[in-house]
């Protein structure tokens, strides 16, 4: 036991320090002796949440992120009330001015920023507050007491939710702005209107285009005056002119610093044993003040302080909230339209709503919302992905209308939701329930709703309105996941870093993939194995050895499991056309084992359910012999090719619909892919087969093939996108293939092709498939490559024996022994 | 209670599970990659789902049904799911596997 741990000392207790600290103890529990110094007298509390504990909606006990037990239980060293006035570099040890001194081998520097407070004459006078602090909060409280008229100097996001929430303490308040219109780093100068507007009903009273010149008063505050001369009274005068990173302690020993202490991208300053996270920081030109980007940059310290070495912090994009209780608004990005940029604008005076993109190259630049913000991570989400707009740019301004769905759409607000109202259909999880979790576990992020609600965590559709939720409860702050998401919380990396790595490294196995990217846990969980054993396949279709045991069960059997456990059996039905000989070997089947359910699939073939999993090879054996092969309607893979009896039969048809629909299926059968992937083929415009709500649909015309892909029925109903039209079925099978080729090397594990479209746009889709004729030909190339390792039927190698003891329990004890 | 013999270690896929029919009803016998055994009630707290076909992971898990985690080591839900599988005595001795089962009521 008598290992010298590393120490680790931490000058600053905030959200930025302590968050660092909470993701180091995550990976490294046992790395670090952790002290940390504090200059407040409190444990970390959650500063963003001051503006309702001033207004009266919360206590200062809710907004504590870290009690006091948690530094113990996680044997952390806190000195509150003791700012560090001293480091010395050279023997390594930081001091307080009392006397205290801790010596490190690794320095945290997470300081956080100062309130800046206008040069003006009796700024020192009692009566003058920053908002910063508890300490702040408390003042201003205590003056609400005893004085009447507050006066706010600077319209910011931090002024006006202090204004606000002095207001709903009983004070008159004033708020005096130097420019012509409140929050201009927010808002432009139209949303600046409205929100005036709507403040001044309000109550609160506006000096905009004033400036200060001095703070009258004697022995306490009693008032100020302008420059233009003017003077009003007040009894108490809150500073929220903005917010300077604070750095003088850095600089005092020698670190690097120009507005911010420098950092790179690992969050290391100029001195490799000093880093730094929070609001003091500059990385690459720039400062955060928002609470994401410090999360962000928590994870990335911790990861080097574990000595993991592996992330990267590459800056943030902020979107703002203002949290201000019915005011709702709602910015991201860069909404002042440079040139070459594109406006889209939305006024509707009456509603009092508002609504601004800037659109560059299609892509959206920024966007500000004022009145109606229920699209604003909507909008922050494709901002941040630089997803392509253009397939839907007339309707983007009226939202993401199917937000959430499930029967949902057009739900104006989701905070005007009943808190009973159901938003995860799959787990049960109402509002209330996802509100509550945030507020008492102190929830940022939706990973961790998820993980304490199970809300979002199944079929993923209510995600849009679990953010919305985070994102009104939490308010500006709320931390958008960052535009990297880790795959899930076995890694750090996203699924585009995986798919990248095992092409750079060449990586061959899950066990060498989990080494070299130094995976967190031994082996995986259920849901990075089953990505990653078909990104590996993907990368390597002829050499990669399967791992059936990161397959889902119905993969890994070759059926679908059912709720009591059996299974159903699907038999392929090439372009769901039969005969009288199969159907009559279904049917013997279907009696031999006593199949309980016998059903048609929407996908035009026959459902044989209610099989036990002793009984699946001998079934397959059987149906093997009647000529059938498995119809993986089971797996992430190619399942049915749906058609109509086009012109071999049908008046109105115009091509051979069947006979391509069979050809297609031929091909395509038995390929794996990122989800299931559906095609249907229909004869004539009028669609019989849906062709246009499958991932690749084709249409047959007159004049040829009409070729669309991107849709799907399911959670979320999607049309295709039409990708271009061709004029013979060879063309048709290869557009297909390599369309499906795309897909696999491109998409995300669990990801249909509709929402990898609208990802990474159509356009993207269309550069490869149907442009670029070599990149079409190589694409179709590698997809037949593959497909011949590929369609091997797993029936009839099972129905052989391979897997065998999968299918048999271990043993039966029939009897016990006394 | 009684130790039965049930198989080999190699019975058992390694990140896999194998059934044993008792009865008791059935029992999963699950191999984690570090190559040790656990053996729990083959019913998933939540809605029965049949546990030996689950992914395996780590010293758990996840629920072919609805994607519950149970732990191996004491059989519970992970949070914030409660609820918990039976659990059994299960041990390797020379190379062979030994589940131990109550006796007959």
């Amino acid at each position: 036991m008598a290992i010298k741990k590393t120490r680790l000392v931490v000058i600053g207790n905030g959200m930025a320090g302590i968050r660092t600290v909470e993701e180091l103890i995550k990976m490294s529990p046992d790395e670090y002796d952790i002290t940390v110094f504090g200059a407040e007298p409190q444990p970390n509390y959650n500063r963003i949440l001051l503006s309702p504990v001033l207004s009266g909606e919360m206590t200062f006990q809710e907004t504590v992120l870290n009690d006091w037990g948690w530094y113990q239980e996680n044997h952390i060293t806190l000195h509150t009330g003791k700012p560090v006035t001293k480091i010395h570099r050279k023997q390594c040890v930081v001091s307080t001015d009392d006397g205290l001194s801790a010596p490190y081998d690794r320095l945290l520097i997470a300081t956080g920023s100062i309130p800046f407070m206008l040069p003006v004459p009796g700024i020192d006078l009692p009566g003058v507050v920053a908002y910063r602090s508890i300490q702040d909060v408390e003042a201003m409280l205590a003056a609400a007491q005893t004085g009447k008229r507050a006066v706010v100097i600077g319209g910011g996001l931090l002024g006006l939710e202090a204004a606000n929430g002095l207001s709903l303490r009983g004070m008159e308040v004033s708020v005096v702005h130097i420019n012509d219109w409140l929050m201009e780093r927010q808002l432009d100068k139209a949303g600046g209107d409205l929100l005036t507007a709507e403040l001044r009903k309000r109550g609160l009273n506006f000096y905009l285009t004033h400036q200060t010149e001095a703070i009258l008063g004697e022995q306490h505050v009693t008032g100020l005056r302008f420059k233009n001369g003017l003077e009003i009274d007040a009894d108490l005068v809150v500073m929220t002119v903005g917010i300077r990173p604070s750095i003088a302690l850095a600089k005092s020993a020698g670190i690097y610093c120009e507005r911010g202490i420098v950092v790179n991208d690992t969050m290391q300053t100029f001195d490799p044993k000093i880093y730094s996270v929070g609001e003091c920081v500059q990385h690459r030109g720039q400062t955060y003040g928002l609470v994401a980007p410090l999360f962000e940059q928590a994870k990335v310290a911790a990861n080097h302080l574990a000595e993991f070495g592996r992330m990267r912090y590459e800056g943030s994009l902020v979107s703002t909230k203002l949290k201000v209780t019915g005011i709702d608004l709602f910015s991201a990005g860069d909404f002042h339209a440079a040139e070459g940029d594109e406006e889209l604008l939305l006024q509707d005076t009456s509603r009092g709503v508002y609504k601004k993109l800037i659109l560059r190259d299609n892509r959206l630049r920024g966007a500000v919302m004022y009145g109606d913000t229920v699209d604003g991570p909507w909008y922050f989400q494709m901002l941040r992905d630089g997803t392509d707009v253009s397939e839907f740019r007339e309707h983007i301004l009226f939202g993401q209308a199917h937000l959430g769905d499930s029967g949902r759409s057009g739900a104006a607000s989701v905070m005007n939701m009943a808190d009973s109202a159901e938003i995860c259909g799959c787990n049960g999880i109402n509002k209330g329930m996802i509100v509550k979790a945030i507020i008492e576990k102190k929830l940022f992020t939706i990973e961790e709703v998820r993980a304490h609600t199970k809300a979002s965590s199944s079929c993923g559709s209510c995600t849009g309105l679990v953010e919305a939720l985070l994102a009104n409860t939490l308010g500006g702050d709320y931390s958008a996941s960052p535009n990297k998401k880790p795959m899930c919380p076995c890694t750090e990396l996203s699924h585009d870093d995986v798919r990248a790595a095992i092409s750079k490294h060449s990586l061959e196995s899950m066990p060498q993939l989990m080494q070299t990217l130094n995976w967190k846990t031994p082996d995986g969980c259920a849901s990075c194995r089953p990505a990653l054993n078909f990104y590996l396949l993907a990368a390597a279709p002829d050499t990669y050895q399967d791992d059936s045991h990161s397959r889902f069960i119905n993969e890994r059997v070759h059926a679908n499991i059912q709720k009591d456990g059996t299974y159903s059996v699907i038999p392929r039905i090439w372009g769901g056309v039969t005969s009288p000989a199969e159907l009559r070997a279904i049917a013997d089947i279907a009696d031999k084992y006593e199949v309980p359910t016998v059903k048609f699939t929407g996908g035009q073939r026959l459902d044989l359910l209610g099989v036990t999993k002793e009984n699946l090879p001998k079934m397959w054996g059987d149906l093997v012999a009647a000529g059938f092969v498995s119809g993986h309607a089971y797996g992430k893979a190619l399942r049915t090719v749906k058609t109509c009896v086009g012109s071999e039969w049908c008046r109105f048809g115009t091509q051979d619909s069947t006979g391509l629909g069979i050809q297609m299926e031929k091909e395509t059968w038995g390929s794996w892919t990122p989800h299931k992937f559906k095609i249907a083929v229909s004869g004539c415009p009028r669609n019989c087969a849906e062709a246009t709500i499958k991932d690749f649909g084709v249409v047959c015309v007159d004049s040829g093939y009409e070729l669309h892909v991107g849709g799907n029925g399911g959670i979320k109903v999607r049309v295709t996108d039409f990708l271009c039209k061709v004029s013979t079925e060879a063309e048709v099978l290869e557009y297909c293939g390599a369309f499906m080729q795309l897909y696999r090397e491109d998409a995300h594990y669990l990801e249909r092709t509709a929402p990898w479209i609208e990802r990474t746009g159509l356009t993207h889709i269309k550069q490869r498939v149907v442009d670029d004729a070599s990149m079409r030909a190589e694409l179709y190339a590698r997809f037949l490559q593959s497909q011949t390792s590929a369609q091997i039927d797993p029936w009839k190698a099972r129905a052989e024996g391979k897997d065998a003891a999968e299918y048999v329990p271990l043993m039966a004890v029939a009897e016990m022994a006394n | 209670m009684n130790w039965i013999q049930i198989g080999k270690l190699e019975d058992i896929p390694r990140q896999g599970a194998r059934t044993v029919t008792t009865p008791h009803g059935e029992i999963a016998v699950f191999r984690t990659i570090d190559d040790q055994v656990f053996a729990l009630n083959n019913r998933c707290p939540h809605k029965n789902g049949p546990l030996a076909q689950g992914i395996v992971h780590g010293h758990r898990v996840t629920c072919p049904l609805h994607s519950w985690v149970i732990s191996l080591e004491n059989g519970e839900a992970v949070a914030p799911d409660t609820g918990c599988a039976h659990r059994y005595n299960v041990k390797l001795e020379h190379g062979e596997l030994l589940l131990q089962l109550p006796d007959k009521k």
